[in-house]
């Protein structure tokens, strides 16, 4: 018997390492190739440091990515990978997941890739709630095709595919994954290791789709685009499930809840600690999780929610479709099986 | 006195609106017709609506069976017998019917109101226009309602056992046994006793009828076709495609996934395979075509045998991740069940035109191989190929069958599945270096790569669809190396030539000098029309493809044997253009794209006259 993570997880049905693993354990020998100073170094860097936390067997861990600079991300892992096309990789990674309960199956992903050319798929495989984990860069840019506007730029946006100013309206990855049914949505900055850490070890944790959106910064196309989010003074709002939702200067500023029922922004000092929003990740209704979703600027960034906005239990498309099946391990009865199968109830004899 | 008579052969065409069950009565005769013993080939032929307005031509649906004592190859051109249960089957399928042919019609549907829908202006049963046919006006409702009165049922639910009361009077007309559909209708409507005691009563009343009125002034016999030794059923051509590809993972050890978004006509494809979860088949309904063929991707890389399948509009979807699966050489299995195209075409109608599409559709040098099945029977063995082809070769293959083989059905041999080759997927299981490394480039001797599946310890490497470096697979932009990796791709597709069996010639007289070559579905009209070709005193040769990709070694050869080469397909010649570049022979286009299978007396009565031109050369 082989040692796997508790049922129910997201891990559970994957082989332990017998031997523990280090960061040099995913660790692969190509050089890596992003520009200096992109965001998606660092990401990097925590995943190969949060990997061998989780104890599983290097060779049992899957990462399937798109296109666009955030996709070379599995050539730098030393596990299975494959960099795939244009915003197939949840479906790619569907097919992988459903026929291999052994993995521990990632995505890698852009706000082009999985919000554009793939929105299809990234609905559809949160819908499904497969168990995947989906990493989504979003650096509210096109990097690889050289700095057209992406469906997560802010209106107005001025890039050389929209030299006047882009009239597009973005999307808010988080309202839209909490709309298609999603049952974990976060999201994480590029440059926090610690909360990144923290929220996609609670990602591949979670049994079903996971999706974690990292704010990550193009230095050469939209530099600090994030910026005015990550300072001393600025409007990230973590959130931490069972307690009041605060942020600021010494958390003198809170998420409170209007006489409409939406969220707004308050001083803390003018209405009461007590009335402040207390974040609860697993509320089976999504309303108030997709209601923090809204405190997110469309346009420039001044305020955002970080952290784990919902994480809900539910079972996965994989495990429900992997109970309806019979398999045969034995290879002699799968074939009488079949035989008496093909044969059917109603054959004549010549 | 009803005397009998005995024919080799038959044609019935069962026509009705799409509400009256023609494609459940056709399929039960072909049940009954195969516990006679004959030999037959079906064409069921039904309107993309699901419900057309009722009553109009548009909303006809029918089903046509030919059954014969010796070997058919063809569900017939033009049927003998025309079962027209209302007046728009009458006008829908009249100009098919040969002079002197029989009508049954059922009368009950031929209202005024009905005739003026389709534009008769009086009744043709009673107005002496089908003087030319021998027509049966019988009120089939009435007489099936009266059968049926002692059950208590509705009457619109009694006057629907119509279809059963005129299967049992076909029946008894060429000498069919009720019992199959009998035990059918007992299990069919198991939880309904009234419906299912009101079928089988309209379907026993209709034999009777046959039998104690003298309406029917012949009843025929069709002898049992003589047919090698061997347990056989029935089989249409979308259910022996999924058992093939069954049949191919089983023996592979691999577990079968199919991802599939329904399409017209593949959709069975995908309902045949989500009926087998007891054999371990695992089913993806994806939301498009795309994420059809990625997960079914995805699974190839997982280690276990990935299928799509679906039709023209479908495959066009699909392409550029069937161009992944070409970079990363695993397997894949890509069912493209072809209708008449382009865009929505006519998505109930087959064609053939989705060859060049299937060789040449991908951006950038993409080969693969391609393979046709030729009968509805044979779509499991061309399967059950393309799986062993996918997997000993890791690379996506195209398998194309059509409309016409998908619902087409015929009695099949049982195959015995432990006497099938073997199937070896030969993962690898450990470094392929001297040094311990392990390259997922290294190739065998085929020019198969290796293949190491996610879980296998040391072997951990990354794929994608940036060109590789030969042998180690690392991402590469060397000029040379693109050009040497762009043609060991093709010489490896090319290599299955190796395994592709020659083409083989059929030529009773050994001096035919006009070849017939075709291709898929075309099988039976070719090999049908060149035996009326031969009964009529000329020589012809055919042969036909299962390989379009690679070709077989011996074709070129082959063409070069004949004065005349001439190439029947669906579409307005692909084959043919292939055949003209890749050898420089100058063969004939033969084109037929009306959404129907060539006509076999067509094909039969243009070879004649191209033979005897050639003759008198």
């Amino acid at each position: 018997m082989t040692a796997t993570t508790p049922a129910g997880t997201g891990l559970a049905g994957v082989p332990l390492s017998v031997t523990p693993l280090s960061r040099k354990d995913f660790t692969s020998d190509q050089e890596v190739r992003w520009c200096p100073g992109c965001g998606d170094y660092a990401v990097l860097a925590t995943f190969q440091g949060l990997m061998p936390t989780l104890g599983i067997r290097r060779e049992n861990t899957v990462i399937v990515s798109g296109i666009g600079c955030s996709s070379r991300f599995p050539y730098y892992v030393d596990s299975y990978g494959m960099h795939s096309i244009h915003g197939r990789a949840p479906a790619i990674a569907t097919g992988v997941a459903m026929t291999r309960p052994d993995l521990a199956v990632w995505v890698v992903t852009g706000d082009g890739d999985a919000l554009s050319i793939g929105g299809n798929h990234l609905i559809h495989a949160l819908r499904r709630n497969v168990n995947i984990t989906i990493m989504l860069f979003n650096n509210r840019i096109y990097g690889l095709t050289k700095g057209q506007y992406s469906p997560t730029s802010e209106q107005g946006k001025v890039t050389k595919s929209t030299p006047a100013g882009s009239v597009d309206r973005p999307f808010n990855p988080l309202s839209l994954a909490l709309g298609a049914e999603a049952t974990f949505v976060a999201r994480t900055v590029d440059s926090h290791r610690a909360h990144l850490t923290e929220v996609l070890t609670a990602a591949i944790s979670h049994r079903g789709a996971s999706i974690v959106e990292i704010y990550q910064n193009c230095p050469i196309f939209n530099d600090g685009a994030f910026d005015a989010l990550k300072g001393a003074d600025g409007g990230l709002i973590p959130l931490r499930h069972g307690e009041p939702i605060t942020f600021g200067p010494d958390g003198s500023r809170g998420v409170v809840r209007g006489p409409d029922g939406t969220l707004r922004i308050a001083d803390v000092a003018e209405v009461g600690l007590g009335n402040v929003l207390v974040h609860d990740a697993h509320a089976d209704d999504p309303g108030t999780a997709f209601a923090l979703s809204r405190l997110t600027d469309t346009e420039a960034l001044h305020t955002s929610p970080i952290g784990i906005l919902r994480d809900v239990e539910r079972p996965t498309y994989d495990d429900l479709a992997r109970a309806q099946l019979t398999v045969h391990e034995d290879p002699e009865e799968r074939l009488a099986g079949l035989q008496a199968m093909i044969t059917g109830g109603d054959t004549w004899t010549v | 006195m009803t005397t009998v008579t005995t024919v080799d052969h038959v044609v019935i065409r069962f026509a009705g609106d799409s509400g009256d069950g023609m494609q459940l009565t056709g399929d039960r005769f072909t049940h009954d017709t195969a516990a006679a013993g004959n030999d037959f080939s079906t064409l069921p032929n039904f309107p993309a609506e699901i419900r057309a307005p009722q009553g109009t031509v548009a909303g006809v649906s029918s089903f046509q069976l030919h059954f014969a004592d010796f070997d058919i190859r063809t569900p017939g051109d033009r049927p003998d017998v025309l079962v027209a249960m209302n007046p728009a089957a009458l006008k829908a399928n009249l100009g098919d019917l040969p002079r002197g042919g029989l009508i049954i019609a059922d009368t009950a549907d031929f209202t005024p109101r009905n005739l003026a829908k389709v534009g008769y202006a009086s009744d043709p049963l009673t107005d002496g226009s089908l003087a030319d046919y021998q027509v049966h006006a019988l009120d089939l409702s009435g007489q099936a309602t009266a059968a049926v009165a002692s059950l208590g049922l509705g009457r619109k639910d009694a006057a629907r056992t119509k279809n059963m009361y005129a299967l049992g009077l076909l029946d008894w007309l060429y000498h069919r046994p009720v019992e199959g559909t009998i035990s059918f209708l007992e299990k069919k409507f198991a939880t309904a006793p009234q419906v299912r005691d009101a079928n089988i009563a309209a379907l026993k009343a209709g034999y009777a009828f046959g039998e104690t009125t003298e309406v029917f002034a012949n009843r025929y016999k069709v002898a049992p076709a003589p047919a090698p030794a061997g347990t056989y059923r029935q089989v249409s051509g979308n259910r022996a495609l999924a058992y093939g590809l069954m049949a191919g993972a089983a023996k592979a050890g691999l577990q079968l996934f199919l991802g599939a978004y329904p399409i017209t006509p593949a959709s069975d494809v995908l309902h045949h395979l989500a009926a087998a979860k007891d054999a371990g088949v695992l089913t993806f309904q994806a939301e498009d075509e795309i994420a059809a063929v990625g997960a079914a991707l995805g699974a190839s890389f997982a280690g276990q045998l990935g299928v799509t399948a679906t039709s023209g509009p479908g495959l066009a979807l699909k392409m550029e991740t069937i161009g992944l699966a070409v970079m990363l050489e695993l397997p894949l299995v890509i069912c493209d069940i072809q209708r008449a195209g382009p865009a929505t075409g006519m998505p109930t109608k087959t064609e053939q035109a989705d060859l060049t599409q299937a060789l040449f559709g991908r951006h950038g040098e993409a080969p693969l191989p391609v393979i046709a099945a030729q009968s509805p029977g044979d779509c499991f063995a061309a399967a059950y190929e393309a799986v062993k082809i996918a997997i000993d070769y890791r690379t996506p293959v195209i398998l194309l069958s059509d409309g016409y083989l998908a619902n087409g059905a015929e009695p099949w041999p049982v195959p015995d599945l432990a006497a099938l080759p073997p199937i070896d997927p030969a993962f690898a299981t450990g470094p392929n270096r001297p040094d311990g490394g392990f390259w997922p480039y290294l190739r065998d001797d085929k020019l198969a790569r290796a293949w190491a599946v996610p879980g296998t310890p040391g072997l951990e490497h990354r794929i994608g669809g940036i060109e590789k470096a030969d042998g180690t697979g690392a991402v590469s932009y060397d000029p040379a190396n693109h050009e040497f990796m762009v043609n060991l791709r093709k010489q490896k597709v090319d290599n299955i030539q190796a395994v592709v069996p020659p083409v083989e010639v059929d030529d009773p007289s050994g001096r035919a000098r006009v070849l017939v070559l075709g291709w898929g579905s075309t099988y039976g009209p070719i090999s049908a029309a060149a035996r009326r070709v031969r009964t009529a005193g000329r020589r012809v040769a055919t042969a036909h493809l299962r390989h379009l990709n690679p070709l077989p070694a011996n074709l070129g050869e082959v063409l070069r044997a004949y004065d005349r080469v001439i190439v029947p397909e669906m579409n307005l010649g692909q084959l043919a253009m292939v055949l003209r570049s890749t050898y420089l022979v100058d063969v004939q286009s033969y084109s037929r794209v009306r959404g129907l299978p060539i006509s076999l007396s067509e094909l039969a009565a243009d070879l004649v006259a191209l033979i005897d031109e050639e003759d008198a050369e």
